[in-house]
């Protein structure tokens, strides 16, 4: 069958289930409820001051008492500098277990040392918000015969929720901790700032353990991860490698273009109708999109503008805005860099939030239902605007969904930022490889060699060329990278299916094939 | 005006996105020694096939003295980018010289002598002291430049960030560059993380005369077109200075006030060149 | 036309290449060696532009040896004709 953006999709997947379309990006929530039950979530008890405390992490991944088929989930906050979800996926091979689906919020370079595992059937399934380096490839090609899924941070807390996602056992990283399992990333040696992707999985998730290279005396607060979820605590002398984790502060690009594009990002927002006292806002920490928040910085002090709140993945930069008072409150789901965590901690200002009030598309209002403008990246975009953040221009999966499908549908203005080619592959396609984020979501497209306004806002068109912007058409841009890189040819993939991409309500939006090789 | 490396594809690719009014491609003091074949070459392959949009195109070529001079003006005059910069110039005669190369060159390739400038580049002592004869030498000199570290190096003191040892041929170079009604462009301010500093030095530049200044990395270039652009207040000031020169005009009045200042023909016609910066024009 | 000398040209920056030329024997004909960033896209038109810059010098019994880091098809055009140039001239410097 088809989806509404003419993608073939298969009805139904062994080991996955039926599939459904994607069909518009409010067509589903248009209604108002979500057709899909809930599942229940898991009632434990425990006995008064029972302990928690297991010997190592051995001990209390085998008192989990896990089992052939079993699925088990992770956060990614310690980015790459995680080595806990090597080491329990280790133990779990070295018990024998089989048919695993690996559940975690995102996968990264420093989970490469897994990669035996998919291949000797340790691990089957995998659901992730991205996947990177020789994971990404080796799935590219075809090591798994399921397809993986890739959600966005939205939509992982929707697929928990009605047991798409059902994890049996979850194992959560935390800076700090206390022997109840009271967790959080704001202190300690290793802290890495926001939680916010873990709280889905210790409220459904049959067993809960807190894994800590701090143990603080009970209680550990803040209370980001509650005891009343957690079954059991290890203390271990380290939770990952805390260079990797977080460092110091994120510095703006120095790459003369993606400041180009930042300055010119800056601009469309100014004169975007949305730039005034109270707007949210929110960018990503990457190249040219955090660079946009420099020159919003200067234009909010320059025109006395203050804004409302800043959303999602929060840099020091941020926090510098928070100071200054150009922003009230800064919503944390995933912090950047080390300098954030100080702030999250002692700023009553600046709150930790978990990913289903960050996005989830069912519930009552997601934050991201209120942000009036968000920066985001892309690897390719096509000329109906529709984004690919996942899949490389060599066809790899080496990208992440993360929250930019559901911020761009949220988002009064969704501003892409990118350099119009990267080492000669042209940015804009007719077809991306891989959609991610429809292009109905997506307002403007912002590149150093020109402006262009997704033809369904008119309005915003008329707005930024009454401002004196040289607004072009993205078909004419396209003409004209492609005669400055030569037309690239096209990657030639297998019928096989290696990946399914989840909208955040859960519909079927692109698959990915295997590569030819 | 950007500085971009000959030798340096990246870069060079990539020029005409910033918005500087011009780009000088360098074949000379950003290239090293055994690379200036390969930095001529690159340079005349990218010069007509990249778009540099609304950016003039200048080349930089070695000094005639030099085993590459001859070879560069072999290789770029036949592309005819807007000028060609020559460094290191000292007198009118040189620089005569060398456009009686570039003719004969255009002459072998059948191009007219009138569309490339030369812009000579005033970077020792001598061409100081000779600047007033570089500039009016010739018709197609368009433009002169200082060289503001080669110039303290020929002098034997240091660069200091105040300008104090090259403020004489600054305003010297101004002086004769404005006696012949040609631009002229300030030196490079080489600490690119000192926004304030390259500020203050684009003012001071802006106060005494330079038509432009020359930029060694991109984002130099919004500060200067900032500093160098009228501000809005100006542009209502020379608006409303110049419709009342126009009412008062029909009216035969050639002096007039405004908030009880004297308006006469230098204050509109400096309040017609702010208006033209600006791209505002005033129906008579 | 044959090289009389090895040559080289460009460099390992992104967006550049580098070529390297060494004189073979007589009648071996064109031996070409490519690697580049983006060989899947680009692999097939950038042996074509190698190959037309040799015919252009008419250059045989020659050992080429190109890494690209996505460099576009004028510097490209630019570099061989350098590496050329070093091959048959000697530099002057």
């Amino acid at each position: 069958m088809k989806n509404s953006l003419g993608k073939e999709i298969p009805e139904y997947i062994e080991g996955i289930g039926k599939l459904e379309p994607f069909q518009g990006a409010w067509t589903k929530l248009s209604k108002g409820w979500m057709d899909e039950a809930t599942i229940p979530a898991p009632n434990k008890a425990k006995m008064a001051h029972q302990s928690k405390i297991c010997e190592s992490l051995r001990v209390a991944i085998e008192k989990s008492n896990p089992k052939d088929g079993m699925t088990i989930t992770f956060h990614h906050h310690l980015r790459n500098g995680d080595i806990i979800l090597a080491q329990s996926m280790m133990i779990l091979h070295e018990m024998g277990i089989k048919d695993i689906t690996l559940a975690a919020s995102s996968l990264n370079d420093c989970h490469d040392s897994i990669l035996p595992l998919l291949k000797d059937k340790t691990i089957t399934g995998i659901w992730a918000s991205g996947i990177r380096g020789e994971l990404g490839k080796a799935i590219s090609r075809g090591v798994l015969e399921k397809p993986v899924i890739i959600h966005s941070h939205g939509g992982r807390v929707r697929a928990i929720h009605t047991g798409r996602i059902r994890p049996d056992l979850t194992i959560i990283a935390a800076s700090a901790a206390d022997i109840e399992g009271n967790a959080t990333g704001s202190h300690g040696k290793s802290a890495f700032g926001s939680i916010g992707y873990a709280v889905i999985d210790a409220r459904y998730s049959k067993q809960v353990i807190v894994v800590t290279d701090n143990l603080v005396p009970y209680p550990c607060i803040p209370l980001s991860i509650t005891q009343n979820f957690v079954d059991y605590v290890v203390v271990v002398d380290s939770i990952g490698d805390a260079s990797k984790i977080a460092t110091g502060t994120t510095r703006i690009t120095n790459s003369p273009i993606d400041l180009k594009i930042a300055k010119i990002a800056a601009d469309v927002i100014e004169h975007s109708g949305l730039f005034k006292n109270g707007f949210s806002f929110q960018v990503g920490a990457g190249g040219a999109s955090l660079a946009v928040a420099k020159f919003v910085r200067e234009k909010m002090k320059k025109h006395e503008i203050k804004g409302s709140f800043m959303l999602g993945g929060i840099t020091s930069y941020c926090v510098d805005m928070l100071n200054e008072g150009l922003f009230e409150t800064l919503f944390d789901v995933q912090s950047f860099d080390a300098a954030v965590s100080n702030s999250l901690l002692n700023d009553r200002r600046h709150i930790e939030i978990p990913a289903a009030l960050y996005a989830n598309p069912y519930n009552c209002g997601c934050m991201t239902n209120k942000l009036d403008i968000v920066v985001l990246g892309a690897l390719e975009i096509d000329t109906d605007f529709n984004v690919n953040v996942i899949t490389g221009s060599d066809g790899n999966i080496r990208g992440a969904s993360g929250g930019h499908s559901d911020t761009a549908s949220g988002a009064e203005l969704t501003v892409v930022v990118c350099p119009s080619f990267r080492s000669r592959i042209p940015i804009i396609k007719d077809k991306v490889h891989t959609i991610v984020t429809p292009g109905e979501t997506v307002h403007v497209l912002v590149t150093e060699r020109g402006v262009c306004v997704n033809p369904k806002f008119k309005h915003l068109e008329e707005n930024l060329k009454n401002c004196g912007f040289k607004v072009m058409d993205i078909l004419d841009l396209k003409k004209e990278l492609d005669g400055i890189t030569g037309v690239a040819k096209e990657i030639e993939f297998e019928d096989k299916i290696v990946g399914l991409v989840e909208y955040r309500d859960g519909t079927i939006i692109d698959v990915i094939k295997q590569l030819k090789v | 005006m950007l500085y971009i490396p000959g030798n340096n594809p990246a870069m060079l690719q990539q020029g005409g996105v910033y918005g500087a009014d011009s780009l000088l491609l360098d074949l000379e003091d950003a290239v090293a020694i055994n690379q200036k074949d390969a930095a001529r070459i690159l340079v005349k392959h990218l010069i007509t096939n990249i778009n540099y949009y609304d950016s003039e195109v200048c080349v930089r070529i070695n000094h005639l003295s030099t085993p590459f001079g001859k070879a560069d003006l072999e290789a770029i005059v036949p592309l005819q980018p807007h000028a060609i910069r020559y460094p290191k110039t000292e007198t009118a005669k040189e620089l005569l010289e060398l456009i009686d190369m570039i003719e004969e060159i255009e002459n072998r390739h059948n191009l007219a002598h009138n569309k490339m400038e030369i812009h000579a580049m005033i970077e020792t002592a001598m061409g100081v002291q000779n600047v007033f004869e570089i500039a009016g030498c010739h018709i197609r000199v368009g433009a002169i430049t200082i060289g503001g570290q080669d110039l303290t190096a020929d002098m034997n003191i240091i660069y200091t960030p105040d300008g104090a040892g090259i403020d004489f041929a600054r305003k010297r170079i101004v002086m004769a560059a404005k006696a012949h009604h040609i631009d002229v462009i300030d030196t490079v301010f080489v600490d690119i993380n000192d926004e304030e500093g390259l500020r203050r030095e684009t003012e001071y530049s802006k106060k005494i005369g330079f038509t432009g200044k020359a930029v060694i990395n991109p984002r130099q270039i919004d500060i200067i077109h900032e500093v160098y652009n009228p501000t809005e207040d100006e542009i209502r000031r020379a608006y409303r200075i110049v419709k009342e020169f126009y009412k008062n005009k029909e009216a035969g009045i050639g002096v007039f006030a405004i908030d009880g200042k004297m308006i006469d023909a230098p204050i509109v016609t400096r309040a017609q060149y702010v208006l033209e910066l600006a791209g505002v024009s005033v129906g008579e | 036309m044959k090289p009389k000398y090895a040559a080289q040209a460009g460099t390992f920056e992104s967006s550049d290449l580098i070529i390297l030329i060494e004189p073979l024997e007589d009648n071996s004909g064109r031996k070409i060696e490519l690697e580049s960033a983006v060989m899947l896209q680009y692999g097939d038109s950038l042996k074509k532009i190698v190959n037309e810059m040799l015919d252009l010098y008419e250059m045989t019994d020659i050992h080429l040896i190109i890494k690209d880091k996505g460099a576009l098809e004028p510097v490209v055009r630019a570099r061989l004709e350098t590496a050329i140039e070093r091959s048959v001239n000697p530099q002057i410097f």
